[in-house]
């Protein structure tokens, strides 16, 4: 009895957890902004989104997941927050790493932070810089989110694990390849209606199917590019909201699961297990469902994740997502994916890609995406992933 | 990747196929691990050295064109999953053959190669790949 009581004390004071601004860089080959630069940018656009001043932050979260190896650059949340002005206001400033969920991942931990009353307001701020390298250099670097004693120095890309997925996939469903194709059709017609997009040209099926090969049967239109870019947002609790009147956005759950690292040890090469966990967790925590989601931001670094992620999602069965690719996730569609342009044509800068979701999100909660504001819109999921699936984090967001 | 105690530690893994086999419910890892994720605790202590075969099945491929600079010699390179006949897969090259011959289900056997050398003057580290029966 006693312990029941706590527990339900416990639950009671847990707080609601709303974004209440929003700020990213455009996405792309931006040669003439630093790492430094990128994130003091968007964390700015962030703030005056969110009318607070910098004093009233409390913590900042830092993302990025390749600064060391490409700009040689540590302690990536003491450098956000220095070059934001607010080194002297000594609040804590944390970069958190998880690959290429890094985004997501700081996301979760300022929600938990001020979800369990220890903050009211904390910026969340996520950059990269994926140009810096020339050549296939980059792929070194890219190829440490994989399990660098075991796959990556046999030769293994993340392309190359997604190339093998993608490969049985197709044989064991027969799936067409123009059904992966698609997944990048519809990022870059999404694309082409954002302003900060790597990619905002069009994508005909036909130059989708005929790129030059990456990993084969993954060609470049099947992978998301190297991006530099940064997104920022401002969290706050119930209590600030509610004090300052400011209509925020609501975090409805979070979910998260690991998996093995290594392709090669999980019991399967298409079925996402983070995926399939970390989304019933978040559905689970929301008391919602796949039926109640209108959009979804998802994670495909490479078109044939897109596919097996809307599965694992809970959004159609295994092998069966090539159902929706025609009609299902366009613009308005049935659940509109990836309205931003998602990975493929938005742009992938890791640190930032997850927390970019975030700003889509609460643009189009808000209203305010412009040409490709999907209609009537109710909840919003988003999906971010570390390599080929070790780590999945899922996010629900309404309007409440 | 070139760190000489990095590749030395590796060597007899990487050179002979060198699994652990769990002591309590003889399930064989490959890489090696000192904790079965099955039996935890049970296993401790108990995680043995066995040195595979070295045959198995493709389980899944790809033809890799986009290669990281220490394979730029090998591009293009047959990289596929392989399920070895002790259990484990692993990930690997496929040698001695074109592209073409390569599909999902063939019988492979390990075979002892050089894996990669950092530039002119770096190591070069050998390894395993694999070959079509």
């Amino acid at each position: 009895m006693r312990s029941s009581k706590r527990k339900l004390c416990l639950v009671r004071a847990l707080n609601d957890v709303f974004i209440i601004g929003a700020g990213e860089t455009k996405f792309g080959e931006l040669w003439d902004r630093s790492l430094r630069e990128l994130a003091v940018e968007a964390g700015l656009r962030a703030i005056e989104d969110a009318h607070i001043f910098s004093k009233d932050i409390e913590v900042l979260y830092g993302s990025n997941s390749l600064g060391a190896g490409i700009s040689y650059q540590n302690d990536i949340g003491s450098l956000i927050a220095d070059f934001s002005g607010i080194a002297s206001s000594h609040i804590p400033a944390i970069r958190i790493e998880a690959s290429t969920a890094s985004g997501a991942a700081a996301v979760r931990e300022a929600y938990l932070s001020i979800r369990s009353g220890e903050y009211d307001v904390a910026i969340v701020g996520g950059v990269e810089k994926l140009t810096e390298v020339y050549g296939s250099e980059i792929l070194d670097l890219t190829s440490t989110v994989l399990d660098s004693e075991w796959e990556s120095f046999f030769g293994a890309t993340p392309a190359a694990l997604a190339a093998m997925t993608a490969r049985k996939y197709m044989k064991d469903f027969n799936v067409p390849k123009e059904a992966l194709a698609m997944m990048s059709v519809n990022d870059h017609a999404n694309a082409s209606l954002n302003p900060n997009a790597h990619y905002r040209n069009k994508l005909s099926l036909e130059t989708a199917m005929n790129s030059v090969a990456v990993a084969e049967p993954l060609n470049m239109m099947d992978c998301s590019p190297m991006s530099d870019g940064a997104a920022a947002v401002i969290l706050a609790s119930e209590k600030y909201v509610k004090e300052k009147e400011i209509h925020g956005v609501k975090i409805l759950s979070s979910g998260i699961a690991q998996d093995y690292l290594a392709l090669h040890s999980r019991p399967s090469i298409y079925t996402l297990d983070s995926a399939r966990l970390a989304s019933q967790e978040a559905f689970k925590k929301a008391k919602l469902s796949p039926k109640d989601i209108r959009m979804i931001e998802l994670h495909d670094a490479f078109s044939i994740y897109g596919l097996i992620e809307l599965e694992d999602l809970g959004f159609a069965e295994k092998g069966k997502a090539k159902d929706m690719v025609e009609h299902d996730i366009k613009l308005n569609g049935r659940i509109s994916v990836n309205p931003s342009g998602g990975l493929k044509a938005k742009g992938n800068p890791y640190g930032a890609t997850g927390i970019g979701q975030f700003v889509e999100a609460y643009l189009q909660l808000k209203d305010k995406a412009g040409d490709r504001q999907v209609k009537d819109l109710g909840n919003v999921l988003l999906h971010s992933m570390a390599g080929s699936g070790s780590t999945s984090i899922v996010h629900i967001l309404g309007e409440n | 990747m070139g760190e000489l105690s990095r590749i030395w530690r590796e060597a007899d893994h990487r050179y002979r196929l060198v699994a652990h086999k769990c002591g309590n419910c003889n399930k064989v890892y490959f890489p090696p691990r000192d904790i079965c994720p099955d039996c935890h605790r049970d296993s401790i202590g108990k995680m043995t050295e066995l040195e595979m075969s070295g045959n198995g099945t493709i389980f899944s491929f790809t033809v890799v064109h986009d290669v990281p600079p220490a394979f730029k010699r090998q591009r293009p390179y047959v990289l596929a999953l392989v399920s070895l006949e002790e259990g484990p897969m692993v990930t690997g090259q496929i040698v001695d053959c074109t592209a073409d011959e390569v599909d999902i289900g063939k019988h492979v056997h390990s075979v002892f190669r050089k894996i990669r050398e950092d530039g002119q003057s770096g190591i070069i580290q050998y390894g395993y790949k694999f070959a079509l029966d």
